[in-house]
């Protein structure tokens, strides 16, 4: 069994034992309650090798806010014991452990919850604004949830067997070179990423196919929704910057199990190529989550203004701009590596740069507001909140872009702070806006707006009293990733930190509480319209939830916010007539595929040589055999297609 | 009445100001903006310069924000409605311009305030310079002071005025050399050498700690600069040299291996290579 044996289930730590046996119940308890209420059927036929975009959109949400819990489990650990671990105190978290637990904070809020969250959302929401079925490949869709499912089911086995990595969130080498992490943490955070890599990197493929070749009739590029364009920036990063990560992985793999040389001390390795390409991925990636962020605040804007986006070839031309810097400011991670001045200067101003596209998007955020008619809605508030918060976030990161103020902030809880307020109030608050504006979409009724609103403000006001004391306390010098400090004087920072943590969990709670309570009461909340929000594109001129084939018949599209202008000229005309289409199959492809992936990630991560090359061959031959089968779709006739077309708009009168 | 209110609101203001102080009031013991050196000064300025040029444009967006947002609410009756205004050819040519002016300032300030404050470039002075050799070990700094040989763990004397060159590698993963009140920071790596400056303007005690992830014992990475008059410095060097033990290979090789945190420590004498072996050892390895 190669590497693996019983030490490796952590028996005589109490932390780690209950942390394990916490997810061992949840897991088996879940697939008890299944199995007990005789829910596999359904499950399988209707989600697990389900290829619709829609249901796969909202397994990758339901995966992102599973992963959101277990992150901030980490950080509120880590902020519990910040709180007291001054002066001499150790705190109750030893080293060993508090390292995982940061570790696997960043990793798995960044590649789990926040990749998740916007690919989820992207995948949902874009075939129905371009008016099209599907996405280009719908079954190559699922497997790419299914790989990325099982990077996250890989890190999370890593708490009950074994350990995690210790080396951050980017695991630098050397640290994380076999001479100075010898575990296994560092092979489960490296064969996690890869495998889920895979799946993001499929996932843009397809998202980048689908946007550029499958638009319904009419719809030219200048006629896409800002959230398609922002969509098609994002995953063209993904394309790009991917593959830099993959190989980068892959370098640090050769180093780690076949003994090379590419980053260690010794033996012609250097760092400082890691630093490189992990950031050449690095810097992208963040764009790749903030630009559907701002795709979705400009969907929201423009809705709850009543008015069209202001600057619309603008905001385009931003998110192209943006897409592109964000490939030349990689060198910003690390000023204080000693470059010279004129490679600093150029990379520092190469960021700045950056800040005027998305300076722009904030002005014409601003001017859609402008003699709007503003409706106080859940999604609106978190946009509102976005705008104030991310203008700090913003202001934060171009100071830091400057290489002799970097010098005194980077690694720093300053920087800790910055990337908080960009990610927090740029990303998380950009998926709670699109989670709450396309729920009624996607379950046809509304979420509770009473528990939306108590969620919004305790994560507002739990972010700025979280972060706020790390800005200053990081201008005292406190450095990052600490364990434990000397400096009493940073504790009271620590302890109004820890109350800001506490009340973002509230709002945790409230969202969870507000999705229990909306599903409970939702005969009462039902939306037969389709469009609850009275918005502006063409997602909302289906049914809600739209049926597995989104549109009997594809919209033909005349102008930009197409639903709008139809509404304006007197509402949605039944079609003349209606042509039978052909849908795709369900495929339990994908997840066969990664179950395989599982098995042969786990077998490398513990060196089980013939296992691993079991589930290879195995995960092989299933794509293979799926290869072969022939009838792939099935046909919806036309008159099933009018059936359902009447039906609905008897209900909705 | 009016007195014992104006006493209340006295004692009211006293406590509102204990708590502050209790949160706020130890920022001039420590910190990047409490600076004790010109490498610090210069850096605070800029961060205060920068920050300031851009709050002349985020503060007024957020009070638009806001004030948008409240004004133009759908039961606000008074509100003009132009649902249909969405472009508008002057707007988006002062929406683009005003970023890019200020990022055209701000680059200035970048550009030259990389150049002048290169952590590689040497500070002019009167003073005679002392050079340093850093070297992060798990979990300790070693001090090598070449020109007088001696070696220091965990602390670090310098006299006050002097320019300090400072020298680093690392005989173990990367680290970052880090005293927040003297300025700039700089990575140790191993196999290479990187180069700071800094100066300490008068004398005085100033923490420094390793700001780069280095492993278990990372948070105990602490040092402290200990920056004295010339003639306490001399003092320093003369007791240094009459006490304790050298540092040789032997010496070295048991500190290198000791992982955990170290006690402050000084050597007597040191070989004059032992920085430019500790590099070549760790490409060895």
């Amino acid at each position: 069994m190669g590497k693996l044996s019983w030490d490796a289930i952590p028996i005589h730590q109490p932390i780690p034992m209950a942390a394990s046996l916490f997810v061992t119940f949840a897991v088996f308890g879940t697939l008890g309650l299944v199995t007990w209420k005789r829910w596999w059927p359904y499950l399988w036929r209707e989600w697990l090798t389900s290829v619709d975009h829609k249901r796969i959109g909202v397994m990758y949400v339901l995966l992102a806010l599973v992963l959101l819990l277990r992150g901030f489990i980490d950080a509120i650990m880590m902020r519990s014991q910040l709180a007291i671990a001054a002066g001499g105190a150790a705190g109750y978290l030893p080293p060993e452990h508090y390292d995982q637990i940061f570790s696997a904070h960043g990793t798995i809020m960044i590649f789990f919850m926040a990749m998740p969250f916007m690919i989820g959302l992207m995948n949902f929401v874009v075939p129905l604004q371009l008016g099209v079925r599907d996405v280009a490949f719908p079954v190559l869709n699922a497997i790419s949830f299914w790989l990325t499912a099982s990077g996250a089911l890989l890190v999370n086995v890593s708490l009950v067997i074994g350990e995690f990595a210790r080396t951050g969130w980017l695991a630098y080498p050397p640290l994380s070179e076999l001479q100075f992490s010898p575990g296994v943490g560092v092979d489960y955070y490296l064969w996690a990423l890869q495998i889920s890599g895979i799946g993001t990197l499929l996932a843009g493929i397809n998202m980048v196919t689908t946007i550029l070749k499958l638009r319904a009739p009419g719809m030219s590029y200048m006629r896409m929704p800002v959230f398609c364009w922002t969509a098609l920036a994002s995953s063209m990063l993904i394309v790009a910057a991917f593959p830099i990560l993959t190989a980068t992985f892959g370098m640090l793999l050769l180093d780690r199990y076949v003994g090379m040389h590419f980053f260690t001390n010794g033996g012609g390795g250097n760092v400082m190529l890691y630093f490189n390409l992990i950031w050449a991925w690095g810097h992208p990636e963040v764009y790749i989550l903030i630009l559907p962020a701002f795709g979705i605040f400009s969907e929201v804007i423009a809705t709850f203004s009543g008015k069209a986006l202001f600057g619309y070839r603008s905001m385009v031309l931003a998110t192209l701009a943006i897409c592109v810097l964000s490939f030349m400011v990689w060198l910003h991670h690390f000023f204080t590596m000693g470059a010279g001045a004129n490679v600093n200067a150029f990379f520092g101003i190469m960021s700045m740069i950056i800040a005027v596209p998305t300076g722009v998007k904030l002005f014409n955020w601003l001017f859609t507001l402008f003699r709007g008619r503003i409706r106080y809605e859940v999604p609106l508030l978190w946009a509102i909140g976005f705008m104030v918060t991310f203008v700090i976030g913003g202001v934060t990161g171009v100071l830091m872009a400057v290489p002799p103020a970097d010098f005194v902030l980077h690694n720093s809880l300053f920087l800790v702070a910055h990337f908080h307020n960009v990610i927090i109030g740029g990303v998380l608050f950009g998926a709670m806006a699109g989670y709450n504006y396309w729920f009624p979409k996607a379950f046809g009724f509304t979420l509770d707006k009473r528990l939306g609103l108590i969620s919004f403000w305790c994560w507002l006001i739990g972010f700025y009293l979280a972060f706020i004391p790390l800005y200053l306390v990081g201008l005292l010098g406190m450095t990052r990733r600490m364990q434990h400090y000397a400096d009493l004087s940073w504790q009271p920072y620590m302890i109004v930190a820890e109350a800001g943590a506490v009340i973002i969990l509230c709002g945790i709670v409230a969202t969870i509480a507000q999705l229990v309570i909306s599903i409970r009461t939702r005969e009462r909340r039902r939306d037969r319209s389709g469009d609850p929000w009275n918005a502006r594109t063409l997602e909302w001129s289906t049914a809600s939830p739209p049926p597995g084939y989104n549109f009997a018949v594809l919209p033909q599209v005349k102008s930009l916010d197409a639903f709008w202008s139809m509404k304006q000229q007197g509402g949605i005309a039944l079609p003349q007539r209606y042509d039978s289409i052909e849908i795709p199959k369900n495929s339990a492809n994908g997840f066969v595929t990664a179950f395989f992936a599982v098995v042969t990630g786990f077998a490398l991560i513990w060196h089980i040589w013939w296992m691993a090359i079991l589930g290879l061959l195995c995960a092989a031959l299933t794509l293979f055999a799926f290869g072969w089968i022939k009838r792939v779709e099935h046909e919806v006739s036309g008159a099933q297609l009018a059936e359902a077309d009447r039906s609905r708009l008897r209900g909705s009168t | 009445m009016r007195d014992s209110y104006l006493t209340r609101l006295g004692r009211a203001c006293a406590l509102v100001a204990i708590a502050t102080q209790g949160l706020f009031g130890n920022c001039r013991a420590q910190g990047v903006l409490d600076p004790q050196g010109p490498i610090g000064s210069a850096e605070r300025l800029i961060l205060l310069n920068a920050t300031a040029i851009m709050l002349v444009v985020a503060l007024p967006v957020i009070v638009l924000t806001l004030a948008f947002a409240w004004w133009y609410r759908a039961s606000n009756q008074r509100a003009t409605h132009w649902p249909d205004w969405s472009y508008s050819g002057q707007v988006e040519l002062v929406v683009w311009s005003i970023p890019a002016m200020v990022v055209i300032l701000l680059s200035g300030v970048a550009w030259t305030g990389s150049h002048l404050l290169d952590p590689a470039q040497k500070i002019p002075s009167e003073s005679a310079p002392i050079r340093v050799e850093v070297v992060s070990l798990d979990w300790k700094w070693l001090f090598i002071y070449p020109d007088q040989r001696i070696a220091t763990v965990n602390e670090l004397m310098v006299p006050a005025g002097a320019p300090i060159e400072l020298t680093l590698t690392s005989a173990t993963v990367m680290n970052a050399f880090f005293v927040p009140q003297l300025g700039s920071q700089i990575y140790t790596m191993p196999g290479m050498a990187t180069r700071l400056n800094l100066l300490a303007d008068h004398p005085g005690d100033f923490p420094g700690l390793s700001s780069h992830f280095s492993g278990d014992g990372f948070s105990d990475m602490r040092f402290v600069v200990h920056a004295l008059s010339a003639a306490e410095f001399s003092a320093w060097l003369a007791r240094t040299r009459d006490q304790g033990t050298g540092l040789d290979a032997d010496s070295y090789a048991q500190l290198a291996r000791t992982g955990g945190a170290a006690p402050i420590q000084t050597y007597r004498s040191v070989d004059p290579k032992l920085f430019q072996h500790i590099m070549h050892e760790t490409v060895e390895q």
